[in-house]
């Protein structure tokens, strides 16, 4: 932040969608969780400026804003990838083998280890529990969309399709 | 969706919407229904709903763009359903009145469905479902075996009516119920009713429903609140959300006969965040049913009012704990807390409430319509009515399921199930996720309802029916629940958090080879502890896996620390890949698919895998057309 040209004025910018989103929820304790929401639905993580600001707009200390924060799965506080994917680990997707297609993903996707986020910022790779598509097992969800039955090589294709479809828009 | 909607101010309004609605929905004009739930969505359900647009005003036929425009009454009407149930063979569309039932529709088919059907009243036979043991096809829904051993209550318009409008409920007697009671019941009457017909959680702990209606009636309190539990967060089940997604207002009707029942007017929907269509669909319902004037203040000018607002949660398992839940709904980290005080006494916000899940509340209209006489004759003595599943894993026919409570896990199996698919052999089901337990063939006759499952070590949980087949490894699967119990325990209690990382260690050890024999009874000690010791239900239940794994299929565990071997020869570790030299052309195959470079060899000469370098992903068995690969 410091070393962009104008601080002040960003913060300020970047403030205003955050008192929207407030105004929005409520300025309450009880609005927290949907406020955290909107704000990573904004940003893609949650930044720790922002939180300070939301704790002290709803009067409460930062430490219970980080709590709530760090407390559920959703919320993130390092910046996730434009494309979301989304393995699902439920128990009809784990005896369907779904490590096969979490290890080819992974594989394909270069992660390094302990990484779930391209360098690109690309894409971000979640092992997450059950999303409920069970009878489609094994699935996998890019940002909404749910896909069913999956395989390596589906898997693998759809990745190859997104980033035709992003050199196509950085060309036009 | 719907745009005029009008107001419905007494029982008559309702009763002569309803009548129009019924008259247009259910008429003998054609009904072409294309599954909307996410099974059959995400293979592509949107683009045969267009094509069959396409395809129906390329061939010259009408289609009602309103339900209840009079002079469309003989047009054909083509809209979304929610969840049929039978995602295993979506995207499925059926043509009402007579019901045909096609499975696997690509928008290719739109042209085939349209003259053959439509037009010509003749089923196209490759759309039918064929039976996968038998190879019988059916034309008509209600004769599919899937279908023809199901009862369906809570699950009645899934698949029927569509979601997004408000008007195909009530066409299907949907508020009756609400306007029955708003018309000179007292609450008490509803409790009675509830509580005559025997309902019980549907959440996984099987609570009387009546008898937590009516505790929560007696408790003094101007405010109260009723919450629909959605967390539904098992791994393995996807009841409430089909429900949710396919017939949003009899979980609405629910709740606010709850609350009249309860004496509260305001409720709360609690939806976890992974299920975007089930928010949606969720809300829009609400919206219709405040415009309609069926849900808000002075509901049908009967003085009672009551709202509803959605919550969505933000992943965490034990939030589907009631009173983490509600800390969670109050903004803060969703912990448990002791009970008492129960919610029924101080509740949300400290204020005295009713906490239902979602199945529960959409069982609640039909018993208030129907009478508790007609709920009871179908279940056993003790758990009345009917039990969605969500049956998945190893199974034929993969979907969601309604049957009597009582029903044997047999007959859910394979006459529902369709039996083990691929041509395993049957080795166990598991039941209720985590807080579960496996039922083995010992258990083939058993009723599946609340008692006998109990008294077997398992529970009917939110009723997640995992089946798995001889290649299944239950060491394996108690360290795959215990993974995701230890992940989710929220640390509250030192016994849960520090007794499931332990126990989560010790399975670790265990499949990866390095087990030994006293590792057993420390992992029984620990289990013990750790339910005896547990604040909440996630504490109390997470050591089920375990100890009904052990209890069933102990020989597992002994020959992974004794013999070093895995039976279902599933755990990596006790795993080597082999390329028989015999067999083996040399094709390279193998070698491109191999992500660690552990295989070489010349072209044309048998490979070599090196066991050091191998991940043992089993790529390369996969890919060998020769059948070369071998696991030893």
């Amino acid at each position: 932040m410091v070393e962009m040209h104008d601080p002040a004025r960003l913060a300020e910018r970047k403030f205003e969608r955050v008192n929207e989103i407030i105004a929005e929820c409520g300025a309450n304790e009880s609005s927290l969780i949907p406020i955290l929401q909107h704000v990573q639905e904004e940003y893609r993580y949650l930044p720790e400026e922002v939180m300070s600001f939301i704790a002290t707009a709803l009067d409460i200390p930062p430490a219970a804003v980080n709590g709530v924060a760090t407390f559920y799965a959703q919320f993130s506080m390092e910046p996730k990838g434009k494309y979301l994917i989304r393995m699902c680990d439920g128990t009809a997707c784990h005896v369907r083998d779904n490590r096969a297609l979490i290890d080819a993903t992974k594989h394909r996707l270069n992660l390094a280890p302990g990484k779930t986020t391209t360098p690109d910022m690309r894409y971000t790779l979640e092992v997450v529990n059950c999303i409920g598509a069970c009878a489609l097992a094994p699935a996998v969800v890019i940002n909404d969309q749910v896909h069913g039955q999956m395989t390596g090589d589906k898997i693998v294709a759809l990745i190859n399709e997104i980033d035709a479809n992003e050199a196509d828009g950085a060309e036009k | 969706m719907t745009t005029n909607l009008t107001q419905i101010l007494s029982k008559a309004d309702l009763e002569a919407l309803k009548t129009r609605a019924h008259a247009a929905l259910d008429s003998d004009a054609l009904r072409v229904v294309v599954c909307g739930g996410t099974g059959c969505s995400s293979n592509g359900s949107a683009e045969v709903l267009i094509a069959l647009r396409q395809a129906i005003a390329a061939a010259g036929l009408a289609i009602k763009v309103d339900l209840l425009d009079e002079s469309q009454m003989d047009a054909l009407s083509v809209d979304f359903s929610g969840c049929s149930g039978f995602c295993e063979v979506g995207p499925i569309v059926r043509i009402l009145p007579e019901n045909i039932f096609y499975v696997q529709v690509k928008a290719k088919d739109a042209k085939d469905i349209v003259e053959r059907t439509l037009i010509a009243g003749q089923a196209v036979d490759r759309l039918l479902y064929q039976d996968k043991n038998t190879g019988e096809r059916y034309i008509h829904r209600d004769e599919i075996p899937f279908y023809v051993n199901q009862v369906n209550i809570a699950l009645t318009d899934c698949g029927l009516i569509d979601p997004a409008d408000i008007r195909h409920y009530i066409a299907h007697n949907g508020y009756e119920a609400l306007a029955q009671t708003l018309e000179g019941k007292t609450p008490e009457d509803v409790v009675q009713v509830i509580t005559d017909a025997g309902l019980r959680g549907r959440g996984g702990g099987g609570f009387p429903t009546g008898r937590k209606w009516g505790i929560t009636l007696k408790v003094p309190g101007e405010k109260k609140y009723v919450i629909c539990n959605a967390d539904e967060g098992d791994p393995g089940a996807f009841m409430d959300r089909s429900v949710l997604e396919g017939n949003p207002h009899a979980v609405i009707e629910g709740m606010i006969l709850a609350g009249f029942a309860i004496g509260a007017d305001e409720g709360y929907v609690y939806v976890r965040a992974e299920y975007p269509l089930a928010v949606q669909r969720m809300r829009l319902a609400i919206r219709q049913a405040e415009q309609s004037n069926l849900l808000g203040d002075n509901i049908l000018n009967s003085g009672f009012g009551f709202h509803i607002k959605i919550k969505e949660g933000a992943g965490a398992f034990v939030c589907g704990e009631e009173t983490a839940l509600i800390a969670s709904i109050e903004g803060q980290r969703g912990m448990p807390r002791p009970k008492p005080p129960f919610p029924a006494q101080s509740g949300l916000w400290g204020k005295p409430t009713c906490v239902n899940n979602v199945e529960t509340l959409a069982n609640v209209p039909r018993i208030i319509l129907r009478g508790s006489e007609w709920f009871r004759q179908y279940g056993t003595e003790k758990s009345a009515g009917t039990k969605v599943f969500a049956l998945t894993g190893d199974v034929v026919n993969t979907g969601l399921i309604e049957v009597p409570m009582g029903t044997t896990l047999g007959d859910v199996v394979f006459k529902v199930g369709g039996g083990i698919r691929g041509g395993g052999e049957f080795k166990t089901v598991q039941i209720g996720g985590p807080s579960g337990g496996c039922l083995t063939k010992d258990h083939l006759d058993l009723p599946l309802d609340y008692d006998s499952l109990r008294s077997v070590g398992a529970m009917v949980g939110s009723g997640g029916l995992v089946v798995m087949d001889d290649e299944t490894c239950m060491v394996e699967v108690a360290r795959y629940f215990m993974n995701f119990t230890q992940s989710e325990s929220c640390g509250k209690c030192v016994i849960c958090r520090e007794g499931t990382k332990r126990m989560l260690e010790i399975l670790e050890k265990i499949t990866s080879g390095q087990g030994v024999p006293e590792d057993l009874e420390t992992l029984e000690e620990l289990a013990e502890t750790v339910r005896d010791g547990s604040l909440c239900g996630l504490g109390k239940t997470a050591p089920n896996p375990v100890l009904s794994t052990l209890k069933y299929f102990r020989h597992e565990y002994e020959a992974h620390v004794w013999d070093k071997k895995c039976p279902a020869k599933q755990c990596a570790n006790f795993k080597t890949y082999w390329i028989d030299p015999a067999r083996c052309k040399g094709c390279r195959m193998c070698a491109k698919q191999c992500p660690v470079e552990a295989i070489t060899g010349n072209l044309k000469e048998p490979h070599v895998i090196d066991a050091e370098k191998c991940i043992k992903c089993g790529a390369c068995m996969d890919v060998c057309r020769l059948k070369a690969v071998e696991l030893q």
